[in-house]
């Protein structure tokens, strides 16, 4: 099988990287540059933990092709912080204990980053809207709707 | 290790031109299938283990992401459209808010940036949360092949589970909706396993708009999907409805209508009893709530 060369702008920086046609995004961050903060949770669209954010819009990255993305900008969980400094969100998580195993928890920082950014100010039933397509086994999701919420009060997204 | 296996072998090509779609199609048949968003392609090839030898990615091409609206002429969809993108589209928000409703319910916000309206219609499932919608606006479906362009109605475009009229060397390029009439009103019900999230066990679609010819003074439209092997409209319930006044009794006869016509199968998800007063039930509270916004 043929591979192709393509240029990604992974968090702010420019990857060229060789890749079969069927590689996923999501293979192509895990395997290839080592970002394994992206998990692999069902491969089908069904569980979120892949989110990543494309042009800052999430997307199912175990969904979409790497070669399909030649030239976009994505950014993935290890993109948010800045100089070890947690974005408003992330620190909401920590400090509201919205984690427990936290296997969901890039993908529902990711979708909740986005949604912040589109909507500073979401109400809980936005929240879940926008949460419908990350699952979490652990948390019964309140804390995540509440540091979700946090956040939105505490600088938001950026 | 991985919940699902990869993707099967495939190449993947990216047409920039008509002229490529065309080329390619001709040369590899059978072994090449087109891609959009993926997001039922992909689930389906990892299903089975085998794929197509070739997927030719679509997307790109000149018009297929554009969405345009005018007054005289309609909606035009370009058939790699985002769900997403037509969610949050001002002109459908007021003109199709159906569309709308039925793109918020598929799956989830993640998914619907990469889910396309023209992969929804064309892969053609019984439960598409799109077809029901799409049937209430009249929704025509542009096809480009060599020969030039050909436009088929939906119930002519789908043919069966999955199955499309298509031929061989077509592929679709938009939608086009025609402009809605004046002051009409609409809603999507769409029953789940889940209240978000899931494939519709039932979907209807209910489109109403003041008709001073009739004697009812409005007329309906419904669309409904999942109860029969392609998602269709209810003419004899739509005209017995723009014959009489919209009674409480007289929309639950129309919705009793709907369920006796729906034909649904026995599935993992519901039995066939359920689904048929599933039917019945979304038919009335769909009518009931156009027939309020009316008023
Ligand atoms: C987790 C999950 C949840 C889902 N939930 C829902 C739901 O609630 N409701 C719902 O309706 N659907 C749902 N789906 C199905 C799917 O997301 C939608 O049907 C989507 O709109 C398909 O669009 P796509 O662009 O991804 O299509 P693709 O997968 O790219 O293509 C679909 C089919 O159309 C063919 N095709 C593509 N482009 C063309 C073209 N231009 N001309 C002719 N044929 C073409 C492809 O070869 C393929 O057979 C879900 C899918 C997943 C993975
Ligand atoms: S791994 Fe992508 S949605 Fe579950
Ligand atoms: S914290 Fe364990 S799945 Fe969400």
């Amino acid at each position: 099988m043929a591979k192709h060369t393509i240029t990604l702008i992974i968090n702010g920086q420019s990857e060229e990287l060789l890749v079969p046609s069927n590689m996923t995004l999501l293979h192509v961050l895990r395997d290839q540059l080592g970002l394994t903060g992206t998990k692999n949770g069902c491969e089908a669209g069904e569980c979120g933990a892949c989110t990543v954010l494309v042009d800052g819009e999430p997307i199912n990255s175990c969904l979409v092709l790497a070669v399909e993305l030649e030239g976009r900008e994505i950014t993935t969980i290890e993109g948010l912080s800045s100089n070890g400094k947690l974005t408003p969100l992330q620190q909401a998580f920590a400090d509201l204990n919205a984690v427990q195993c936290g296997y969901c928890t890039p993908g529902m920082l990711m979708s909740g980053t986005a949604l912040l950014r589109r909507n500073p100010n979401p109400t809980a039933e936005e929240i879940q809207k926008a949460l419908v397509g990350n699952l979490c086994r652990c948390t019964g999701y309140q804390r995540i709707i509440d540091a979700i919420m946090e956040a939105s009060r505490n600088g938001g997204a950026q | 290790m991985l919940a699902r296996p990869g993707l099967p072998d495939f190449e993947y090509i990216k047409a920039e031109t008509f002229q490529d779609v065309f080329d390619w199609m001709k040369e590899k048949g059978d072994d090449l299938k087109l891609l959009m968003g993926g997001t039922d392609l992909f689930i389906q090839m990892r299903d089975r283990g085998e794929g197509p030898g070739f997927l030719l990615d679509v997307k790109g091409l000149p018009g297929m992401q554009e969405i345009s609206f005018d007054r005289k002429n309609g909606l035009k969809v370009g058939a790699a459209a985002t769900l997403n993108s037509l969610s949050s589209h001002p002109n459908l928000l007021t003109y199709y808010s159906i569309l709308c409703q039925a793109a918020d319910t598929v799956g989830n916000y993640q998914l619907r940036n990469l889910a396309t309206l023209g992969g929804n219609i064309c892969n053609a499932s019984p439960s598409a949360d799109m077809s029901p919608a799409a049937l209430v606006y009249d929704g025509i479906v542009v096809v480009e092949s060599p020969r030039g362009e050909r436009e088929l109605s939906l119930d002519q475009f789908w043919v069966g589970p999955g199955k499309t009229a298509l031929e061989k060397d077509e592929f679709l390029k938009r939608i086009h909706f025609p402009t809605p009439p004046d002051k009409a009103a609409g809603s999507y019900y769409k029953l789940g396993r889940s209240k978000m999230g899931d494939l519709a066990i039932v979907g209807v679609a209910v489109l109403a708009f003041p008709d001073p010819n009739q004697p009812a003074g409005v007329q309906f439209r419904i669309g409904i999907n999942s109860t029969a092997p392609t998602a269709y409209r209810v003419p004899a319930v739509e005209e017995f409805l723009a014959q009489s006044p919209t009674t409480d009794e007289i929309l639950y006869k129309a919705a009793e209508m709907a369920m006796d016509i729906s034909a649904p199968i026995e599935d993992q998800r519901a039995t066939a009893i359920y689904q048929k007063k599933m039917v019945r039930n979304l038919v009335y509270k769909g009518l009931k709530e156009v027939r309020e916004i009316l008023k």
